[in-house]
């Protein structure tokens, strides 16, 4: 599109665009150094919301554990449900280590689907860090239901959803509770999942999920109080690529183990892969990190290496709780493992889950 | 409960935290006094800072912040015209009036005094229910505040202006505007016309600026005056703060109202001061003379703005639900110091809770106390000559313009909806009536949809939809009562009589009018034709818009054509009211050919570059500045704005020269 120039605190200073040129050619591939830079870390959401509030917490030690310490800077690109800033990341960023793209699983979804909004290609980046989520899905006692094991008495029953709209993240329980064969309406129009739990709580749907932090403050309470029962976990990924159960919730049964309870088998198929592409680029690989197309190894691995360092600054996980969880960063390889998991999907199954909405939703993609 | 009441606030009154709140108030002083700037961007330039504070200072900061932007942004909406925040839209209509017989400090001073008076209020209320408002707020269900839009619709009537078939029209407008992009029910994309701009809709500010604020410039730029007619402020202090407690009972009404709809998650503020403006005008009396200066039109809005903060933090706090754009960035601070809002709020983090309600309550005090200290110089703003503000007016409007998503696109959807504005006013359509419709559209859409969903169409019997329903018809009836009769002729025509009125030649005078209506009637219908393509959910709402639209146009031509002049139906400024013989004025087009040469300019070599070039050519050209001053204004609007782009880390919107070359920031 265009070629401009992106990062404008580092044009302010002279030297500071010599020595990002220098960076990006081979002969200081050895010693990369941000020292007196500014980072743009490039967010395609409006401030205060949770891929802003996830990249603000990260800024600070960001700043701490990249060589140079330059500073970090959090800029807000919101529109188009996140792809104009990712469209904006694609074209314009220079290869030098100075902008950095932090997308979520609204980011995917679109480019999953084929959104003909999406003008950026997952595959041409590079990334540094991917950072899991999970959720918890409950429903009332008032369906029979009193405990997870008890989830097959749902088969059947008329079951509601608040959902954010058949394209969003809310994407992944469409398919997820299709699968399962539970008969659930979605009734669309909702803004955020915060908001779902309040037509929970005014007892206008009777299933839905929050995710981790979101359950663990406000669901919680009403599972104690009796008025909620949580079902399932939608899971967590180990190394292998299986869904497990979530490591913030090891009591309750995973998405796979709700399952099995239901159908006596565990889920597989044209249907389960589709599911499972969404589920990975909405949960596991919901958050990620991401260096332009052409940016110099040297820079990569100084990121990869900052992040792995962030893990291990005991501040950090000391800190996290709030805005992460106790989910761990994906670093080094898992990262890569869950991007590729996460932004890849055959043709064929894409395909299905459009011709699903369309048909069902009257969601249309083009 | 009073305990925790205590220790929050002699944890709050210490030297480092009352230092961080005045921080917080400052900058929330200074954001809101920026036309198109509010909480958002005020709370953006905050947030870097708050991860490592300790918490009650972080809080004290923020909530400073928030807490003023409503009280400062009476500025903007009182001295220039220009809606400071979608929050003071409503101030305009009779503050403006008020600057320009030069009562502007009597104006500002009955706003201070509400806006002080409803933060309080708002922080009171905000104390006495954050431990039992967690049922109520749990009663309103979709099925509710579908009515609750309703009611705030049912306002049209009041704000309609002297000819219900316009009204209805303007109305009309906003909620098909409003309908622009995905649909609620199915997500399907309409009237986007393959842009990528209209995706998202047309933003608030976009819509709020071009109705209120270019129309302002562009009249004022046809007369070589100051803002203030007879170039003076009115030494009307006290009076303003007399009219404020002459009115109390009204600004008591408001900031209740402001409180409540601000805790009702789901309605957002910026309908806040229209259903108080709309409330005024229908509960008070003599209101011959709201919309051209009466106190009262100030005092009402003002009083509810401020005290929707306060109600806002109840669903904030209890559902960890954002009732407003502010509102969810200061919900992403709170995350960020550790806070996670939800029932704890009023168990163990009651102390927070109690911090955050004294921080409101106090911050109200100082921004208020400030605004009053400030105000005398900033009103002073109304004495230059226009034409040397001009150029700085249009500049701010384009910056808050481009706020909204950061694009070009932003600016030439300001100049539409401005161009639309300016020919609404001059022809009598009223400007409020299009944003109701606009800000309500989505939300009546939506809660429709989902109400018929849960609970059928039987959601109309719920008990709290009768007793809504109650309202909605006594707002009717009030709305009709004080209805100036569209029939009747009034003095304002006496100087139509040399103007032919019936038959062929009358309608000749009336064809300016008779082709924006023609106009209005081409969007509904292409708002129509558009719906066909969708599917039954997603078309039937913007379909009966459309369709009740063109009734209401096909009712105001019929009217236009049959009708004389006398009728009130009639108006047109350039040829039987403010402008019609007035030789001295300059052109209609002339603002608005000012405007489009920014806006073009900046399509083709970026914005930074356009202002620079825009200024310096307005200022020798059209305000004739002598060249050193020209650069001196020109140097210091360029500096301003560079400062505070890069505290809001902005890059501005590029032009077709960016596309070939490689500039540095702030041209590139």
């Amino acid at each position: 599109m265009t070629n401009t120039t992106f990062t404008r605190r580092a044009a302010l200073a002279l030297g500071a665009a010599a020595s990002a040129l220098a960076l990006a050619g081979p002969a200081a591939a050895q010693e990369v150094s941000f020292e007196g830079e500014t980072i743009e870390w490039l967010i395609p959401f409006s401030a205060g919301g949770g891929s802003d509030t996830w990249a603000r917490f990260l800024a600070p030690f960001l700043q701490e554990h990249l060589p140079g310490n330059p500073s970090v800077q959090v800029v807000n690109e919101p529109g188009g449900g996140s792809t104009k800033g990712a469209n904006l990341f694609d074209a314009r960023a220079r290869p030098d280590g100075l902008t950095i793209l932090g997308t979520s699983g609204s980011t995917q979804f679109p480019y999953l689907l084929g959104d003909p909004r999406v003008r950026y290609e997952y595959a041409d980046w590079n990334v540094v860090m991917a950072t899991p989520t999970g959720g918890v899905v409950y429903t009332t006692p008032q369906t029979g239901v009193e405990s997870a094991d008890q989830i097959a008495d749902l088969m059947g029953q008329d079951l509601i959803y608040a959902s954010q709209g058949a394209t969003s993240l809310d994407l992944v329980p469409l398919l997820g509770f299709r699968l399962m064969g539970l008969d659930v309406r979605h009734v669309f129009g909702f803004q955020g999942r915060g908001d779902g739990r309040l037509a929970f709580e005014r007892g206008e749907v009777n299933i839905d999920y929050q995710t981790s932090s979101g359950y663990l403050q406000n669901v919680q309470p009403l599972v104690d109080e009796g008025s909620a029962v949580p079902l399932f976990s939608w899971g967590a990924l180990d190394d292998d690529g299986n869904i497990v159960r979530d490591p913030t919730f090891p009591d309750l049964p995973s998405y796979v183990e709700a399952y099995e309870t239901i159908n006596g088998e565990a889920p597989s198929g044209d249907e389960f892969e589709a599911y499972k592409a969404f589920f990975v680029a909405g949960f596991p690989a919901q958050k990620m990190v991401f260096l332009p197309e052409g940016t110099d190894q040297a820079i990569i691995d100084a990121y990869k290496q900052a992040f792995i360092d962030i893990q291990d600054d005991p501040e950090f996980q000391e800190t996290k709780g709030a805005t992460i969880g106790d989910y761990q960063l994906a670093t080094g390889d898992a990262a890569q493992n869950l991007y590729e998991q996460g932004t890849r999907v055959r043709p064929e199954v894409r395909q299905s889950v459009v011709d699903l909405l369309t048909s069902e939703y009257d969601v249309s993609l083009d | 409960m009073l305990e925790a009441m205590l220790a929050a606030l002699s944890d709050l009154l210490t030297v480092q935290h009352l230092i961080y709140m005045v921080v917080g108030v400052v900058i929330g002083l200074s954001v809101g006094i920026f036309p198109g700037l509010g909480g958002i961007a005020g709370l953006s330039l905050l947030l870097p800072f708050i991860y490592g504070m300790d918490p009650t200072s972080a809080l004290a900061m923020l909530i400073g912040l928030v807490a003023v932007i409503p009280t400062s942004d009476t500025f903007a909406s009182v001295l220039m015209g220009i809606p400071g925040s979608s929050a003071s839209q409503a101030t305009v209509l009779d503050g403006f009036p008020m600057s320009r017989d030069g009562h502007a400090a009597r104006a500002l001073a009955a706003a201070f005094a509400s806006s002080l008076f409803g933060g309080l209020l708002g922080a009171a209320i905000l104390t006495g229910f954050v431990l039992i408002a967690r049922p109520l707020i749990l009663l309103f269900t979709s099925a509710e505040l579908f009515m609750l839009s309703v009611f705030g619709l049912s306002m049209v009537g009041v704000l309609a202006g002297r000819s219900l078939a316009k009204g209805l029209g303007a109305c009309g407008l906003g909620l098909v505007l409003g309908s622009v992009g995905g649909a609620p029910a199915t997500g399907e994309f309409r009237m986007i016309f393959n842009t990528d701009y209209l995706y998202d809709g047309v933003p608030l500010v976009i819509v709020g600026l071009g109705l209120f604020a270019v129309p302002e410039i562009v009249d004022l730029l046809r007369r070589d005056q100051a803002i203030s007619s007879d170039g003076g402020l009115g030494a009307g202090w006290f009076d303003g703060l007399h009219d404020w407690w002459k009115n109390i009972w009204l600004s008591l009404r408001c900031a209740s109202l402001g409180t409540i709809i601000g805790a009702i998650p789901g309605l957002g503020g910026s309908v806040v001061d229209w259903l108080a403006y709309g409330h005024a005008m229908q509960s008070e009396k003599n209101t011959e003379n709201f919309g051209k200066g009466d106190v009262r039109g100030v005092i009402a809005p003002e009083s509810a703005n401020n005290a929707k903060e306060g109600g806002g933090l109840l669903p904030t706090l209890m559902f960890g639900i954002p009732g407003s754009g502010s509102m969810a960035v200061f919900l992403g601070g709170m995350v960020l110091i550790g806070i996670e809002p939800g029932p704890s709020m009023v168990t163990t983090n009651l102390d927070v809770t109690y911090t955050i309600i004294w921080s409101l309550a106090l911050a109200n005090v100082i921004g208020a106390g400030l605004c009053i200290v400030l105000s005398q110089p900033i009103a002073r703003l109304t004495t230059i000559p226009f034409p040397q503000l001009a150029p700085f007016m249009i500049a701010v409007i384009s910056f808050a313009a481009f706020q909204a998503t950061r694009s070009l696109a932003d600016l030439i959807a300001l100049l539409v909806v401005g161009v639309i504005g300016v020919f609404m006013r001059r022809f009598g359509w009223p400007r409020p009536a299009l944003l109701i419709g606009f800000v309500l559209a989505a939300q009546s859409e939506t809660y429709l949809y989902q109400a018929v969903q849960f609970y059928g169409w039987e959601f109309i019997l719920r008990p709290g939809c009768l007793i809504l329903l109650a309202f909605i018809a006594v707002s009717v009836w009030y709305g009709m009562r004080n209805r100036v009769d569209d029939s009747a002729g009034d003095e304002l025509r006496a100087d139509i009589d040399d103007l032919p009125s019936e038959g062929m030649a009358g309608r000749r005078t009336r064809l300016p009018q008779i082709l924006f209506a023609l106009f209005a009637g081409a969007i509904f219908l292409a708002a129509f034709l558009d719906s066909l393509q969708h599917s039954f959910l997603g078309r039937i709402f913007p379909m009966v818009m459309a369709l009740a639209g063109l009734a209401a146009v096909t009712l105001l031509l019929v009217q236009l054509w049959t009708k004389g002049n006398r009728h009130n139906v009639s108006q047109d400024t350039e040829v039987m009211g403010e402008y019609a013989n007035d030789p001295e004025a300059g052109s209609l087009w002339a603002g608005i050919l000012w405007m489009g040469f920014l806006v073009a300019l900046s399509a083709l070599i970026g914005f930074f570059a356009a202002m620079v070039i825009f200024f310096v050519v307005f200022l020798t050209f059209r305000a004739r500045t002598a060249p050193l001053r020209t650069v001196l204004l020109t140097a210091g609007a360029a500096a301003f704005v560079l400062i505070l782009a890069n505290a809001l880390n902005l890059r501005f919107p590029e032009g077709l020269l960016q596309a070939y070359i490689r500039l540095p920031w702030p041209f590139g």
